[in-house]
């Protein structure tokens, strides 16, 4: 790990002359394969299933990324990342794009010198406690001992709450998710504190759901979405409207199934004729095939079809779409136009 | 007639140092030092062009920002609003504690291991030989891990809590559960610095009657008791302490203040009892075998000879092979105190707060800061380690074989 970590260290300072070039574009596709970045294994964002390949919400927008630019949805090769080695990997060059459930907040944007392209989930922090604890409100934790990833804004938010309301805590900080789940049904600490989604997740792959409450409190917000290096604006680009490519078909009901129906000649909608490239040419401006939307939906399908199947409600992890929801459905997900 | 010229000792031509065997040595030497002096005046302007392309500026002006998380355990005042640079102490001193314990205890446990491994008893011989083989034969990240699991095996603090709790305090004063170890602390009130000061001064008395009783046995050959010790350590503390009026109180672990943890009290937490375990047995591993090749390296005749002045087994062990072996043991200790402390960087593995955990990895996180965090932690560690070998060094140089 710490080896890994120096590694990166060396190579974001350019100690290997060239690592972080600018046409990231290119480098993909010379290479072929786009490098991702996602978790170390959290189950329907980003996990190996049982014959290895990776699956869940985050990893499908990697391979809806691949097939955009290189038209092929497994030309994708993942890096598992920690929550500290995550950065230092995107610096140096190690990954194009990191989707790994990471929080949008002013200081990655600007002094980490990344580019958020965009938010796939819109989370908050919650904590989840064993039900025969008896309690129902995270203020109720006082000198409760609370297990939390480092290198995370969970764990600045875990500070800030305790010290808002003035009651304390005793923190145990763990490197990976499946570490904390495992401390935590270990008893090492009395509550797990994460994403909202990530605590869903978790608790899908417990012996005993059922036995585990998440508190109603959600004390921060976690805006989550995929990021690039800054100084390459081009490649930004790609990734920012290839998830909007997702979420503007399902909002105009272009799917994986239809999706092949629908761009082999133009329809009635111009705005799903210019998305599709039978109308327009949005695909030569951003520099990819003219197909390249019609790639990345029918890798794994729109981005509600992304999120019922693996993680919306008929899945183990049960999350509905509250924030996450269409904007014509009362929620946050609204793609800028495609013109 | 043919003129020998003189051997020149005087002069010194420039052409010698690339044709005499006396100077060339010099003139390589020199060109290998501009060469390393341009390769790392390379690199570092490779490091600060590429930071600047980057449009990262170099900068440890972060360590005084807040740091905004929070430590589990924290020997000097910490909170999530004091500095990243306190933090950084904070782990500093995590770091050290975990490394002096785990140099007293690995020493105690090597040492012992070592001089079994030789016993004539087969049983702890071969018990001996198993332990050494499989610490040292295993990661020592594997035995922490390993370790962290077992300490986890306590019950859960709850079962002491509470009006009627299923499980009273051990002796009405400690806690073993899977989080740790609770015990009463010391509260001290007006007049307890003076049991503090008698029992530090009866401790140099006892010292001092240690080494009286050794001289008068080189010297004379009277051996005086060695109990005296004892009411000397302990009687003049005990006096002061019922004389002063009980001045040092008890803080009990408090089983009512909430309902997840024992508070109040001292606690050692399972990570630091986990890291300080597996540190030591593994550690205490290779030193047993320094210690076996110490005493080995004492020649057979210094034993023979003790023997036949009549000294019995033990005291042949701490009088003469010993002190003999020492000489062999240290310089490879000292790379095994080096080793401890270096591989206690691994605490993060079961959640301890050392400094690699927090300024080489939560502030290095939350910050970004890489360059700056990884190279002050590299400092760190270079000057605990060279601080560990100075000491060791003296130390050697007082142990080491005298020739006059």
């Amino acid at each position: 790990m710490t080896k890994k970590m120096l590694l990166g260290a060396a190579a974001a300072t350019g100690l290997m002359a060239g690592a972080a070039s600018a046409a990231t574009l290119d480098d993909v596709k010379e290479r072929g394969t786009l490098n991702c970045g996602v978790s170390t294994g959290l189950v329907g964002f980003s996990a190996p299933d049982a014959s290895g390949t990776w699956e869940g919400f985050d990893v499908a927008l990697c391979r809806a990324i691949a097939a955009a630019v290189l038209g092929d949805a497994s030309a994708v090769e993942f890096v598992p990342l920690t929550g500290k080695t995550r950065f230092t990997a995107l610096a140096s060059g190690e990954i194009d794009v990191l989707s790994r459930n990471t929080t949008w907040t002013f200081s990655r944007d600007n002094d980490l010198k990344f580019e958020f392209a965009g938010v796939n989930y819109y989370d908050g922090q919650g904590f989840i406690v064993p039900r025969d604890l008896g309690v129902t409100s995270a203020k109720d934790l006082d000198g409760a001992t609370v297990c939390v990833q480092t290198g995370t804004t969970t764990e600045l938010n875990l500070a800030d709450f305790f010290r808002k309301n003035n009651i304390s805590y005793e923190p145990v900080p763990i490197e990976t998710n499946g570490e904390a789940q495992q401390q935590y049904l270990a008893g090492a600490c009395d509550a797990y504190t994460t994403d909202a989604s990530g605590l869903a997740a978790t608790r899908a792959t417990f012996e005993d759901p059922s036995a585990h409450v998440i508190l109603p409190e959600i004390i921060s917000k976690e805006p989550l979405g995929p990021l690039v290096r800054h100084g390459d604006s081009e490649w930004g680009d790609i990734v920012r409207w290839t998830l909007n490519a997702l979420i503007a078909a399902e909002e105009l009901g272009v799917t994986s199934a239809n999706v092949a129906d629908m761009a082999s000649s133009a329809g009635d909608s111009p705005e799903i004729n210019r998305l599709l490239g039978t109308e327009g040419n949005l695909g030569e401006m951003i520099g990819l095939d003219a197909n390249w939307a019609v790639n990345a939906i029918a890798a794994g399908g729109n981005y509600g079809e992304l999120f019922a199947k693996n993680i919306g409600e008929e899945t183990p992890i049960g999350l509905s779409r509250g924030l996450n929801a269409q904007w014509t459905d009362g929620g946050l997900m609204y793609s800028p136009p495609f013109r | 007639m043919a003129s020998i010229p003189d051997q020149d000792h005087s002069g010194f031509r420039p052409s010698m140092l690339l044709n005499d065997r006396r100077y060339r040595g010099l003139t390589y030497q020199f060109i290998a030092l501009i060469v390393i002096i341009f390769l790392m005046a390379w690199l570092g302007m490779n490091l600060v062009s590429n930071l600047a392309a980057a449009g990262l500026n170099f900068s440890y002006s972060f360590l005084g920002d807040p740091a905004g998380y929070d430590i589990n355990q924290a020997l000097i005042e910490y909170d999530s609003q004091s500095s990243h640079l306190r933090a950084a102490i904070v782990g500093l001193l995590n770091t050290l504690l975990v490394a002096i314990m785990g140099c007293i205890t690995a020493t105690v446990i090597g040492v012992t291991a070592g001089v079994l491994r030789l016993s004539k008893n087969w049983l702890v011989a071969r018990l001996m030989s198993l332990y050494v083989e499989a610490f040292r034969n295993v990661p020592v990240l594997i035995w922490i891990l390993m370790i962290g699991t077992i300490v986890q095996l306590g019950p859960s603090p709850r079962v002491y809590l509470g009006e009627e709790p299923e499980r009273g305090l051990i002796f009405g004063l400690f806690a073993f559960t899977n989080r740790g170890i609770t015990s009463p602390a010391p509260i001290w009130e007006a007049g307890s610095v003076w049991v503090v000061v008698a029992l530090v001064a009866s401790i140099v008395a006892a010292w001092a009657y240690m080494r009286f009783r050794k001289k008068a046995l080189f010297s004379s050959g009277t051996l005086y008791p060695a109990w005296p010790v004892l009411p000397i350590l302990v009687v003049p503390a005990v006096a002061f302490y019922f004389i002063l009026g009980q001045p040092i109180g008890l803080n009990m672990p408090d089983t009512l203040a909430n309902r997840f943890n024992l508070s109040g009290g001292f606690e050692i937490q399972r990570p630091l009892i986990a890291l300080w375990l597996a540190l030591s047995v593994y550690t205490g591993a290779f030193i047993a075998e320094n210690v076996r090749a110490g005493i080995l390296a004492v020649s057979k005749g210094q034993t023979e000879a003790a023997a036949s002045l009549g000294l019995r087994p033990r005291r042949i062990m701490n009088l003469v092979i010993l002190p003999q072996a020492l000489r062999v043991i240290i310089p490879p200790l000292i790379s095994q105190y080096l080793n401890l402390t270096k591989n206690s960087s691994l605490a993060i593995a079961v959640g301890y707060a050392d400094i690699t955990a927090t300024l080489g990895g939560i502030t290095l996180n939350q910050t970004g800061r890489a360059i700056e965090s990884i190279l002050l932690l590299m400092l760190f560690y270079l000057v605990i380690s060279l601080s560990i070998s100075a000491a060791m060094n003296v130390y050697n140089a007082s142990v080491a074989l005298k020739e006059r």
